[in-house]
C-alpha cells in the first residue's frame, strides 16, 4: 500500500495536497482499496461551499456507497469531471485522481502525515 | 437468448381489433408523434416462445427450495390465482357505483377484519402496494399524530441497526431523522442503547419483531413501554409475522401501527419483484389518519396512491386466509419456526450459525471464522449452492454479522427437502476446505456464469439499441 | 389447510432432533401471557368450499359489458396471450432477481420493458416500474428537489388521485406543493408563468389531462425551463400510440399509469408506474434498474444494476424506500406491447380516440347534453348532464356504465376499442329517453 510523503491525510481517508492556496482532495489508496471496484462517484458543483468534517459527495462500489469528507472548508473551484467517465481512475492511481479543489481555505481539520497515517490504517485494518 | 427487438420482423403482425366500426377522429398535426415508436413486430406464436424461453431460465418458488430470509418464499397457492382471475373481479372498474363493487367490499371487509384479529389492530388500509409503501403509510400516521396534538419537536425516529434500509429511509421520506441505535450481543434491543436517546424528540421506534436475526425480542414488552412513556409511538415491521401469525399479537405487543406484508405472509405470489400488497393496521386513535383515494372517497386525508390498492391481490390473500382459517395459521407459523430450527440444527457442526439458540422463522450463519479458514466466502457459498437447484438465501444482511447468509424455509418445505438442503451445505463446507478455487468460480451449471456487475454500474446500458 | 407439507409423523421426529416434546418449545422468548389462545377466524376450508366462497362475493359485483368511465383506470382489450404468459409459474413466484445466474430469464424481461418504456416515451433510460401512476408522480418530483429548489408544481388538470398523492409525499419531506389553476378545462399557462418562481423544482402536467383534454404540452415545457425547472409529464401510454413523446415535448422525466398496457381494471389494482428520464438525471431515477452486462465467459447477460442508489445500500441516505415495485405488471407491459406491435397499439390509440369521438357526437346530439371544454381531445370529455344520477342509473340498469360524476356537476366520459357503435348509440338512445321523457 502507498502512502506518499508529500501528502496529508485525513481520519476519513481522504488526502491533501496544497496547490498554492487551493487544496487538491482525493481518497487514499487504503480507502480505495477498502471500497473495491468504484462504479462512479457524485460530485459537488464548482462554487459550492464545503465545510471541514462534512460531506462533500459519495463514492459508490457495487454493493456500497461511502461519503467523501472534506478535510477543509472553502469553496470548491474545480471538480474532476474524468471521474465521471471513468471513475476506475480512483482505483488505478487514487493519489493522481484528484477529486475536487477548493479555494478561500478558511478552515481544516487536523491532518496526519503519511506516517501517522499509515499507523492509523494498520490500526483500521485490525 | 435473443431479445424481443431481435425476433422482430418487419410487417409482421396480429390482427387483435379488427376494423374500426366508426370514423376516425383527426389528431392536431401539433399533437401528433412524429415516427412510431420501435416496439417489436411479432406474431403471437414468437410472443410465446419467446416468454417460454425467458420463463425457462427463472427459479421460482415452484421450481425448488428457495430460502431467501426475511422474503418468506412460501408456496403460492393456485386456488388464490384462480380466484383473483374471476371476471367478477378483474372486470370492475374502481370507480363504479357502490351498489355494483358490493363483492368487493366485502372483499376488503372481510380480510381487514381477519388481519385485524391476527394482530390485535382496529383498523386496517389496503391502499400501500407493497412493504416499503406501507412502512411510508404507517410512519405518516405517527407523523399526523404529533402534529395534530401540537407535539412538533417530535423529529426522530429510531431504528437498531439490525433494521431493513427501508426503515431509515422511510422516516427520512417522512420527514423525520433517523436514529440508529446498536444491537445488544444477542441480537435484540440494547435497552440501555435504547433508553439514552428517547425523550421529548422521540416520534417513535420501527422495530421488526422477530427481527432481522430471527430471534423475537423478550423484552418487547419493556421496549414499547419505554417508547410510551417517552411519548413517542411503536411501529411494527410486520416482514417477519409469518413466524407468530396466530400466536402472538403485535397490538399486544404494545405496537400502535403495523403492516403486513400481503407477498410474504399471506402467500401472494412475489411476481419476480412485485405487485405485493401491503396492509397497514392501527389502534383506533390512528384510524382518523389513514390514506384515501380522493376520487373514490373524497376527503383531504393523505393518499399513497391511486384508488384503493391491489385489489387483486388482497382477494389472494383472502382466499388463503380462508382457506387456512383459524386453526392453520397458527399451524402455518409453527411450522415455519419448527422447519427453521430443523434445517439450523442439521446444518449445525458445519457452518456455524450467528446466533446459537432457538429461533423464529430464520436464521443467520456466519461464515467470517470459515472465510478465514478457507478463503470462501459467503457470496461463493450462495453461488454454489445455484448448482443445485437452490436458491441462495439473502447474502450480507444483516449488516450487524459479517459474511452472513439468511436462511428462511418456511413451512411449506418438507422434511425432506430440509434434509435434502442440509446435505447439500454441508457438503459445501467440505469442498470449501478441499477446492475452494471451484467455489470462487461457481456456479458451474447454470445458463451464465458470475456476471461483471462492475461494468453494469460503470457503463450502464440500460435499454436495447439498433447497432448503428 | 395450511400447505404444510411434512405429516405429522415427521413433525414429531423434526421436533425431537430439536430435543423437544411439543411446539410451545419453539417459542420460550414469548412472554406466556401473550400468547393467543384462539383467534377468532372460521375454520379453514378445502379448496371447493373456498372456491365456492370466494366466487360468491365475485358474484355480488356487477360486471358492466359497456365501460364507458375512465379517470385512471381504462378497459381495453387485453390480449389472450398476455395472461396465458404472465401465469407461468416461475415469472409469478420468483422474488426480485437479486441473483443474476438464476433469474436471467426476470431480468432480460424488464430490460426489454426499460426499452419499450424508452420507445414509447422517447426518453433515455427507464426504470423496472413504481407501483403506479400516482406514485410514479411523486418520485418524479423528488427526484427534481434541490437544497434551493424544493417547490413542487401540479396542474390542477391532472388527476385528483395523483395530486392527492404528490401533496403526501411533499407533506412527508415537508417540502411544499402548489397547484397552477385550470381555466377551460387545461393548465391556465398564465397563471403558470407567475407561479415559476426560483424556489420551484418541477411543474408536473398530465397529457391528455384529467378532463381528457390535450394540453400544449410544448409550450408548458419551454416555460418551465425557462425558469430553470424540471418538467414532468403525466402520459396515458396508449395514446403515445400516435401522440407526440414527452420527450419531444421537452419533458425531463416522463411518468405514467401503465394499467392500460394490458392490465385488467381489478377495482384499482395491481397496476404500473412506468417512469422514464434523461441521461442526465439517471442516476437519480428511483428503484430497480436492470443492466447488460457480460459474465465470467463474456457471454451477454443481465444485472441489477445501479444499485448503491437504493435504500437497502444508502439506508437513510437513500431518496425513495422503493424496493418492491409491479415486476409482473411490467411483464404484463411488455408482452402486451410485444403482442400489439407499434401498429397494433396505434390502432388501439386511434380507435379509442375514434369511439370517444363518435361518443361525444352521439351524447351532445341530446338536449341539454353538451361539452364543457371545448379543445381537442383524446378518449375521455367532459359533458354537462341534466338529472345525471337518473341518467346514469338508467345507464346502469342497462348494463352500460356511465361516466363519471364530477363535483361540478359535469360528467366525465370515456371510450375505448372496446365500445362499439352499437352500444354507444344505445348509451346515447337511453340519455335521450331519460332527458326527453
Amino acid at each position: 500500500m502507498n502512502f506518499p510523503a508529500e501528502l496529508k491525510y485525513s481520519k476519513s481517508h481522504e488526502w491533501v495536497s496544497m496547490d498554492g492556496d487551493v487544496a487538491v482532495i482525493g481518497i487514499s489508496d487504503f480507502a480505495q482499496d477498502a471500497l473495491g471496484d468504484v462504479v462512479f462517484i457524485n460530485l459537488p458543483e464548482v462554487g459550492d461551499d464545503v465545510a471541514a468534517g462534512d460531506p462533500f459527495g459519495d463514492i459508490e462500489s457495487v454493493k456500497a456507497v461511502s461519503d467523501l469528507i472534506s478535510p477543509v472548508s472553502g469553496t470548491v473551484c474545480a471538480v474532476n469531471e474524468d471521474l465521471l467517465d471513468a471513475p476506475e481512475l480512483v482505483n488505478q492511481d487514487p493519489y493522481e485522481a484528484w477529486i475536487i479543489k477548493v479555494e478561500n481555505i478558511s478552515d481544516e481539520e487536523e491532518m496526519l502525515d503519511a506516517a501517522a497515517y499509515e499507523a492509523f490504517c494498520a490500526e483500521e485494518a485490525e | 437468448m435473443k431479445l424481443l427487438f431481435e425476433r422482430s420482423v418487419s410487417g409482421r403482425r396480429s390482427d387483435l381489433l379488427g376494423s374500426c366500426d366508426v370514423e376516425y377522429a383527426a389528431l392536431p398535426e401539433e399533437f401528433a408523434r412524429k415516427n412510431p415508436p420501435a416496439l417489436p413486430e411479432m406474431s403471437e406464436v414468437d410472443v410465446s416462445r419467446h416468454y417460454t424461453e425467458l420463463n425457462q431460465q427463472v427459479h421460482g418458488v415452484n421450481s425448488g427450495f428457495y430460502p431467501l430470509g426475511s422474503c418468506t418464499m412460501k408456496y403460492n397457492p393456485r386456488v388464490d390465482e384462480d380466484m383473483a382471475a374471476l371476471q367478477g373481479f378483474t372486470g370492475i372498474h374502481p370507480l363504479a357505483p357502490k351498489d355494483a363493487v358490493q363483492g368487493c367490499q366485502e372483499v376488503l371487509d372481510t380480510a381487514a377484519g381477519y388481519l385485524c384479529e391476527i394482530t390485535g389492530m382496529d383498523g386496517m388500509t389496503f391502499q400501500p402496494a407493497a412493504g416499503a409503501h406501507g412502512e411510508f403509510t404507517g410512519v405518516m400516521l405517527i407523523k399526523q399524530y404529533h402534529e395534530k396534538r401540537g407535539d412538533s419537536a417530535r423529529k426522530k425516529i429510531i431504528v437498531p441497526d439490525s433494521a431493513h434500509g427501508t426503515n431509515p429511509a422511510t422516516a427520512v421520506m417522512c420527514g423525520f431523522e433517523v436514529v440508529n441505535i446498536p444491537s445488544a450481543p444477542n441480537g435484540c434491543i440494547d435497552l440501555e442503547a435504547l433508553q439514552a436517546v428517547l425523550g421529548d424528540d422521540t416520534a417513535g421506534l420501527m422495530l421488526t419483531n422477530p427481527n432481522t436475526v430471527g430471534i423475537f425480542d423478550e423484552n418487547i414488552l419493556e421496549i414499547t413501554r419505554l417508547v410510551h412513556e417517552a411519548g413517542g409511538l411503536c411501529y411494527y415491521d410486520g416482514a417477519n409475522l409469518n413466524a407468530v401469525m396466530g400466536i402472538v399479537r403485535p397490538g399486544d405487543m404494545g405496537f400502535d401501527c403495523i403492516h403486513l406484508n400481503l407477498h410474504k405472509t399471506f402467500a401472494t405470489p412475489h411476481g419476480g419483484g412485485g405487485p405485493g400488497a401491503c396492509a397497514v393496521g392501527c389502534k383506533e386513535f390512528l384510524k382518523e389518519f389513514l390514506p384515501h383515494s380522493a376520487l373514490m372517497e373524497g376527503g383531504d386525508s393523505i393518499q399513497v396512491r391511486s384508488f384503493s390498492g391491489n385489489f387483486l391481490v388482497v382477494v389472494r390473500a383472502l382466499t388463503y386466509l380462508l382457506t387456512l382459517g383459524r386453526e392453520g395459521v397458527p399451524e402455518a407459523a409453527r411450522n415455519a419456526v419448527l422447519n427453521a430450527n430443523y434445517l439450523m440444527e442439521q446444518i449445525k457442526g458445519t457452518f456455524v450459525p450467528a446466533f446459537d439458540r432457538v429461533c423464529m422463522h430464520e436464521f443467520v450463519l456466519d461464515l467470517s471464522s470459515y472465510k478465514k479458514e478457507t478463503g470462501v466466502s459467503a457470496l461463493d457459498v450462495a453461488k454454489s449452492l445455484i448448482d443445485y437447484g437452490m436458491h441462495p438465501p439473502t447474502m450480507y444482511f444483516p449488516l450487524i454479522v459479517h459474511e452472513a447468509l439468511m436462511l428462511e424455509p418456511t413451512e411449506t418445505e418438507s422434511k425432506e427437502t430440509l434434509d435434502e438442503a442440509a446435505a447439500v451445505f454441508r457438503k459445501l463446507y467440505e469442498l470449501g476446505f478441499r477446492d475452494p478455487e471451484f467455489m470462487h468460480n461457481a456456479p458451474h451449471n447454470a445458463p451464465i456464469g458470475r456476471p461483471d456487475e462492475v461494468q453494469a454500474s460503470r457503463k450502464p446500458v440500460l435499454r436495447w439499441k439498433k447497432e448503428q | 389447510m395450511s400447505y404444510v407439507p411434512s405429516t405429522a409423523e415427521q413433525r414429531k421426529e423434526m421436533l425431537s432432533a430439536l430435543g423437544m416434546e411439543n411446539w410451545k418449545e419453539l417459542y420460550t422468548d414469548v412472554p406466556e401471557a401473550m400468547l393467543v389462545e384462539e383467534l377468532d377466524l372460521p375454520e379453514g376450508m378445502s379448496e371447493l368450499e373456498v372456491s365456492r366462497k370466494v366466487s360468491g362475493m365475485a358474484a355480488k359485483n356487477k360486471v358492466f359489458g359497456t365501460v364507458l368511465r375512465g379517470a385512471g383506470a381504462y378497459d381495453h382489450y387485453i390480449p389472450s396471450i398476455v395472461r396465458a404468459v404472465t401465469s407461468k409459474e416461475e415469472f409469478l413466484t420468483a422474488y426480485t432477481p437479486y441473483q443474476a445466474e438464476m433469474s436471467q430469464g426476470v431480468l432480460q424481461y424488464i430490460f426489454e420493458y426499460q426499452t419499450m418504456i424508452c420507445e414509447l416515451t422517447g426518453m433515455d433510460v427507464a426504470n423496472a416500474s413504481v407501483y403506479d401512476g400516482a406514485t410514479a408522480a411523486a418520485e418524479a418530483a423528488a427526484m427534481c428537489r434541490t437544497r434551493k429548489r424544493s417547490v413542487t408544481l401540479i396542474s390542477a388538470a391532472a388527476n385528483p388521485d395523483v395530486i392527492n398523492t404528490v401533496r403526501t409525499y411533499c407533506y412527508g419531506t415537508g417540502d411544499e406543493l402548489r397547484i397552477v389553476p385550470a381555466r377551460d378545462g387545461k393548465t391556465d399557462a398564465e397563471e403558470l408563468q407567475k407561479m415559476l418562481t426560483e424556489d420551484v423544482s418541477c411543474f408536473y402536467v398530465q397529457q391528455p389531462n384529467f378532463f381528457g383534454q390535450l394540453e400544449d404540452a410544448d409550450k408548458l415545457g419551454e416555460m418551465v425551463h425557462e425558469a430553470g425547472a424540471m418538467y414532468v409529464m403525466g402520459c396515458n401510454p396508449i395514446s403515445l400510440g400516435i401522440m407526440k413523446t414527452p420527450a419531444d415535448c421537452g419533458a425531463d422525466i416522463a411518468v405514467g399509469e401503465g394499467q392500460p398496457l394490458g392490465m385488467p381494471m381489478g377495482f384499482g389494482g395491481p397496476y404500473l408506474g412506468f417512469m422514464a428520464t434523461t441521461a442526465k438525471h439517471m442516476r437519480k431515477l428511483p428503484g430497480r434498474i436492470v443492466g447488460e452486462t457480460v459474465d465470467s465467459e463474456g457471454s451477454r447477460c443481465y444485472v441489477l444494476a445501479l444499485q448503491a442508489r437504493e435504500q437497502h445500500i444508502r439506508r437513510e441516505k437513500a431518496s425513495s424506500n422503493i424496493c418492491s415495485n409491479e415486476s409482473l405488471c411490467a411483464l404484463t407491459a411488455a408482452v402486451y406491447m410485444a403482442a400489439m406491435g407499434p401498429e397494433g397499439l396505434a390502432e388501439a390509440a386511434r380507435q379509442s380516440m375514434a369511439k370517444a369521438h363518435y361518443l361525444a357526437d352521439a351524447l351532445t346530439a341530446v338536449n341539454g347534453v353538451d361539452l364543457v371544454y371545448t379543445g381537442p381531445f383524446f378518449h375521455e370529455f367532459v359533458t354537462t348532464l341534466p338529472e345525471s344520477e337518473k341518467v346514469l342509473q338508467a345507464l346502469e340498469n342497462a348494463g352500460i356504465l356511465g361516466g363519471l360524476p364530477l363535483e361540478d356537476g359535469t360528467v366525465l366520459w370515456c371510450a375505448t376499442e372496446k365500445a362499439s357503435r352499437a352500444e354507444m348509440d344505445r348509451a346515447a338512445s337511453i340519455v335521450k329517453e331519460v332527458l326527453e321523457a
